[in-house]
């Protein structure tokens, strides 16, 4: 009795701990967290003699961010929203950092030390229009100097102290476009340049101390402009003429304008077009003439005159003053596998103040742009440090010819992601080494066993985290057994490949990719290319990488082959079509290589890998193979199916004809497609039947070739607030790719998108907003198969009365139903996934990012469409849980606990080979990684289980059961005596 | 425009929509300035002290979203926001604060009104006489250890071993001396007889 007693209790124990949080001190066992800030734009040091040296730097990813200059880590960053990418940055009044963006119409400061914001000032604009941000150089901290601002065709005069608008300025005229606003240092007149149709130059003189215009200047120019401009001075900036063949000088002294036309082939021989750079230089410009940079010194009176020239992989820097009114530029060239930074004097070019040659990786590519800094050295010379930005977005600080620290800011722009198996472990070399000895075990355990009950001093916390991340052995380089050691492959938009090891998310090789036909091709998609198994052959496996020749779809494509375990190309070769679409095809070739079909422009496929292996095993499946396109635009979803090969036109065997199958149109007045969502092809679905509490059997409709899309009315496609309930309604759709035929509709009126959805074994759910309540939704949908319904009973089963084994197929009208239900979600969505493990059996929980960059998991329980609101005693026992309106955001299930993956895009997740246990990875302009258990560790010991406790437990018996015999035999004995 | 309301009474009906009533005459939230199509939004967030847990909360890390990401800002030092440039019509604000939870807010710019602005928290459907946002709970991300205790120890499957093996050793001897002596002597004696016992001697159905 007592045992069943006891036995009882435990399962009790036992099944009362189910929530799966992360206590404090386990933070970054399994986790890890980068942080980035993207491709930089613009950067402004700040080295003043005291405080701490710093760069603020702004980027492609709307990123503002304060570095440490000595070793390149944030003091802090703000991502700005999605639409308001940063224009210009400076800093104000030697504390405040001012950034200006949306298109010039706002201009917030941050203060220097901490980030904080201090003010913040829409601009009026009307129209689009350069921005252009001014922020004089103070030299006295107490007098306010104001911002000058020009964006969306006004020019504003901004108090740096408060953000106060003292005046603007319209430039909204029909035709006249603002290039550049100049204030000569210690003026108190702006001078406005602009263009009127690009022919004619228009200089207006502004007082910058109320606003108003002085004098208006306009002169035509015959041969009109091309929009190319550098200005030189502050009176005077040279164009290029609409032929890109003149150079014209445009000085405004005073108000006055005059040209001085200076053919670009009087300085160059054979000279092709012209271009213009844009690093500002005083009195000095640089332009590329045939593939070639050259340095134009503009004299007094506007002469030009050719004072050097490079080679064209040269970046510069804009020039900044070095004593004595000098002015000194940097310039980075590369040869070979190192690169040389040059400081010269604008005046005197032979100069040269520095002179550094770096090596430098490879694979991070040319050098895109550099910003210069100086220094004043303790004797009294000139010292300079440049930031450079690479090829590969990567962020380098150079400084006494050496890299000081380096930030791999490509990874804040990652499109792809897929995961990789590490090598298998070689004989000889044994993971399991004991390390320590028995008393160094004991102790380790006896500290965790102290930090289970509380009992641990600080230091002692520090040891125990030490020890768990020694002991796991977690970033060693090969396979584990549970296959929570893995790679994690990155294709990143500058078009590098990262591989990430999953232990510590160290950077474990990386590879930029190249292309013979273009520069530098664009990273569209990674695909598992060669998986082969390591018990039947002995190859490493490889990955696809698909990229692009310039970012029009129409673009031709680059393959490339990426060995996972080296990080090596394999081959890559300049496909010569457009690369609009990739079905990788559920068939592998003898060695392992899956075969895929890339789909062009024109309307052809493309078969590949090009070996007459593979095209046996298409033609054999030639009629099988379906896809389809969305063509968001024209509302219209379009069945493929292949047709022939296309011979008669080209002489590709490996090209083929399709022929459109079937089409579902939607009426583009009342719906327009705004998202679609297919399964995981490589889903596993453990079993296909669900069972009811009553016994009843719900076979699952388990279909790879299902397609959910969601279309909203017209004018429900924008934000919300633009819309009313009445005018928009959401319509989500499930339909069969393979005949085009509509299973399952669902009409939500007064809703509205964005909707993100998560597509998994027979159950969609998405999100979308609902504006009646005003409250975002989450419903889900879940479809079951009527036909094998009847297949109950037990009797039919045993007889063989039953259609079990009967094939399936698309062609056949499915007979389905389907249940569904909603729930409120009281946070804003990104994006939203779903776990998966190796065998399916483990439940799911959905990963939700939410607007706040965090990732809720969420159980799959609680969107089950079987909740009701008083669940019977038989339905508790299933586990269904009570419905209520809106689902939980329980704050110990966010699996980012206290981080932000800022600027979350998507998050992907991997089975282990442990079946209790997914890999998730989420990249926006962070990376997060951790391992998630959806229902416990219920298949291993978890790290926290105490042998200390167990073993203490084992001797406190063994010393029991000895000195209980001992009493009993004085006992017995005494007994005897008696 | 009545509020849209779910599984509510019509009690709370009246209630709600009485508050609605009198935040329309009788409020003082803040008029926004703006064109004939644009107006301006200014809210502020306030934590009070009293919820400040653990990391405390920094005002340069909370975002204000408006529409689920259509408008991006930040705090002040004061903690007030604006938005600019916004279309009369029904919004959404969102305060992204790190372990705070904030209750979305319906707000309405009435173009009637010159782009008065009209505040509901979603969640709670209370209506705002001011924008002042405040979080509906402190969010604590990670879960407490349990201070030390010698229940916790006792009530783990280790503990209750342990505990079972000491009632096993100290309770059965006293269960034995409530056998009557003269069948304990019986028994005693079969044993004896029966040299060492074995299983079936222990048996009741082979006696």
């Amino acid at each position: 009795m007592a045992i069943r007693v006891f036995l009882l209790l435990l399962l009790f124990l036992s099944s009362a701990i189910v929530s799966f949080s992360l206590y404090e001190d386990q933070a970054g066992l399994a986790d890890w967290h980068q942080r980035y800030i993207g491709k930089v734009k613009h950067a402004v040091f700040h080295t003043q003699k005291t405080g701490r040296k710093r760069v603020i730097v702004s980027t492609e990813e709307n990123v503002v961010a304060s570095l440490d200059l000595r070793h390149g880590e944030i003091f802090w960053r703000h991502v700005l929203g999605t639409k308001d990418a940063i224009d210009g940055v400076g800093i104000a009044l030697g504390k405040y950092v001012i950034t200006l963006s949306s298109e010039g119409s706002t201009l917030r400061a941050w203060n220097l030390p901490d980030g904080q914001m201090v003010w913040e000032t829409a601009l009026s604009s009307a129209h689009h229009s350069k921005s252009l941000l001014s922020v004089p150089i103070n030299l006295k901290v107490d007098k306010d100097y104001p911002i000058t601002v020009f964006g969306g065709g006004y020019l504003h005069a901004v108090s740096a102290i408060d953000g106060e608008v003292l005046w603007e300025k319209d430039f909204t005229a029909e035709g006249f476009e603002v290039q550049r606003v100049l204030q000569p240092l210690g003026s108190t007149v702006i001078y406005v340049l602009g263009f009127v149709n690009l022919s004619e130059a228009v200089v207006y003189q502004i007082d910058s101390k109320i606003g108003e215009v002085v004098a208006q200047k306009s002169m035509v120019f015959p041969g009109g402009f091309s929009g190319e401009i550098s200005s030189v001075s502050s009176d005077k900036v040279v164009v290029l003429d609409s032929k890109k063949s003149i150079l014209v000088t445009i000085g405004f002294i005073d108000g006055d304008i005059s040209f001085q036309k200076t053919p670009v082939s009087d300085l160059v021989e054979n000279s092709g077009n012209a271009e213009i750079l844009s690093p500002l230089l005083s009195n000095m410009l640089a332009v590329k003439v045939n593939k070639r940079t050259i340095f134009v010194k503009v004299g007094g009176e506007g002469k030009l005159e050719v004072v050097d020239s490079l080679s064209d992989e040269t970046a510069m820097s804009d020039s900044l003053p070095v004593a004595d009114d000098q002015e000194a530029f940097a310039s980075v060239h590369h040869e070979g596998s190192k690169i040389h930074l040059m400081v010269k004097l604008v005046n005197e070019l032979d100069n040269v103040l520095l002179r550094e040659t770096i090596q430098m990786d490879q694979h991070r590519g040319r050098v895109h742009k550099v910003f210069m800094n100086n220094y004043i050295r303790t004797d009294r010379s000139n010292g300079f440090r440049a930031l450079i930005v690479m090829e590969d977005h990567s962020l380098l600080l150079l400084q006494q010819g050496a890299i000081v620290w380096s930030r791999e800011e490509g990874l804040a722009s990652v499109t792809d992601v897929t995961t990789a198996e590490l090598p298998v472990e070689k004989d000889g070399v044994s993971v399991a080494k004991v390390e320590h000895t028995l008393f160094e075990w004991l102790k380790g355990h006896v500290l965790k066993l102290k930090g289970s009950l509380l009992l641990a001093s600080p230091e002692d916390v520090v040891a125990i985290q030490e020890l768990r991340v020694k002991s796991s052995g977690k970033n060693k380089l090969t396979r584990d057994h549970n296959g929570f050691r893995k790679l994690i492959l990155a294709l990143t938009r500058a078009g590098k490949l990262f591989a990430l090891h999953t232990g510590d998310g160290r950077i474990v090789w990386s590879m930029l990719l190249k292309s013979q036909a273009c520069e530098r091709p664009n990273g569209i998609s990674l695909y598992q290319w060669q998986v082969p198994h390591h018990h039947a052959m002995d190859k490493n496996p490889s990955v696809l990488v698909v990229g692009r020749c310039g970012s029009d779809s129409s673009a031709p494509g680059v393959l490339s082959f990426v060995d996972v375990y080296t990080g090596k190309k394999i081959t890559s070769s300049d496909i010569g079509h457009s690369v609009v679409q990739v079905l990788p095809l559920p068939f592998t070739d003898s060695t392992e290589q899956r075969l895929h079909l890339i789909a062009d422009t024109v309307g052809h496929v493309h078969l590949y890998p090009k070996t007459s292996e593979a095209l046996s095993i298409f033609q054999r499946e030639f009629q099988n193979i379906y896809w389809y396109t969305v063509g968001a635009d024209d509302g219209i979803i379009r069945g493929h199916v292949m047709k022939s090969s296309c011979s008669g036109e080209t002489a590709d065997e490996y090209c083929f004809t399709t022929r459109e199958l079937w089409t579902v149109v939607f009426p583009s007045e009342s719906e327009k497609i705004i998202s679609t969502l297919t399964r995981k092809p490589n889903e596993v679905v453990h079993t296909q039947a669900k069972v009811n509490t009553d016994q009843d059997l719900l076979y699952k409709y388990v279909s790879r070739n299902l397609l959910f899309v969601a279309t909203v009315s017209p004018k429900g496609a924008g934000e919300i607030g633009s819309v009313t309930p009445e005018e928009s309604s959401l319509v989500v759709y499930l339909i069969d790719t393979i005949t085009g035929r509509i299973l399952h509709r669902l009409s939500h009126q007064g809703c509205q998108g964005p909707v993100h959805a998560v597509f998994s074994e027979n159950w969609v759910v998405y999100h979308y907003f609902n504006l009646r309540a005003h409250k975002y939704e989450v419903t889900v949908v879940e479809i079951y198969d009527q036909s094998r319904a009847e297949n109950k009973n037990v009797w039919k089963l045993i007889l063989g009365k039953h259609n079990l084994t009967a094939p399936i197929t698309s062609y056949s009208r499915p007979e389905v139903f389907t249940k569904s239900q909603s729930y409120f979600f009281a946070q804003s969505v990104k994006t939203i996934a779903v776990t998966s493990t190796a065998k399916g059996i483990t439940s799911k929980q959905l990963l939700i990012g939410t607007i706040g960059d965090q990732i809720l998991a969420l159980d799959k329980r609680f969107v089950d469409p079987r909740r009701t609101l008083n669940p019977s005693q038989a339905e508790k026992e299933e586990g269904i849980i009570p419905l209520t309106d809106s689902l939980p955001i329980i704050p110990q299930s966010y699996v980012t606990h206290s981080h932000r993956v800022e600027g979350l895009k998507g998050i992907v997740t991997a089975p282990s080979k442990l079946e209790s246990t997914t890999h998730v990875f989420a990249y926006g302009v962070d990376l997060f990684y951790t391992r998630l258990a959806p229902s416990k560790t219920y298949d291993s010991l978890t790290d926290d289980f105490s042998y200390a406790l167990l073993l203490i437990t084992i001797v406190a018996l063994v010393a029991a059961i000895y000195i209980t015999w001992a009493l009993s035999e004085k006992k017995e004995l005494s007994e005897k005596w008696r | 425009m009545a509020p849209i309301l779910r599984s509510t009474s019509l009690l709370a009906f009246f209630v709600c929509h009485i508050s609605l009533f009198f935040c329309f005459f009788a409020s003082n939230l803040p008029i926004s300035s703006g064109s004939e199509d644009s107006y301006t939004i200014t809210g502020r967030v306030r934590i009070p002290a009293s919820t400040v847990i653990g990391h405390a909360a920094k005002f340069s890390n909370i975002k204000v979203v408006l529409n689920g990401g259509q408008n991006v800002t930040f705090l002040r030092p004061d903690g007030y926001f604006t938005f600019h440039k916004v279309p009369a019509g029904t919004h959404l604000i969102e305060v992204n604060a790190m372990g705070y939870f904030f209750s979305p807010v319906r707000v309405d710019v009435s173009a009637r009104h010159h782009g008065k602005v009209q505040a509901t928290l979603t969640e709670t459907r209370r209506s705002l006489t001011e924008l002042v946002l405040e979080p509906l709970r402190a969010e604590q991300y990670y879960e407490m250890r349990e201070p030390f205790n010698v229940m916790a120890i006792a009530k783990s499957p280790m503990g209750l071993m342990v505990g079972f093996m000491v009632v096993v050793v100290f309770l059965m001897p006293k269960l034995m001396e409530n056998i009557d002596p003269e069948e304990m002597k019986s028994a005693q004696e079969q044993m004896r007889s029966q040299g060492v016992p074995s299983l079936s001697s222990l048996l009741p159905a082979s006696r």
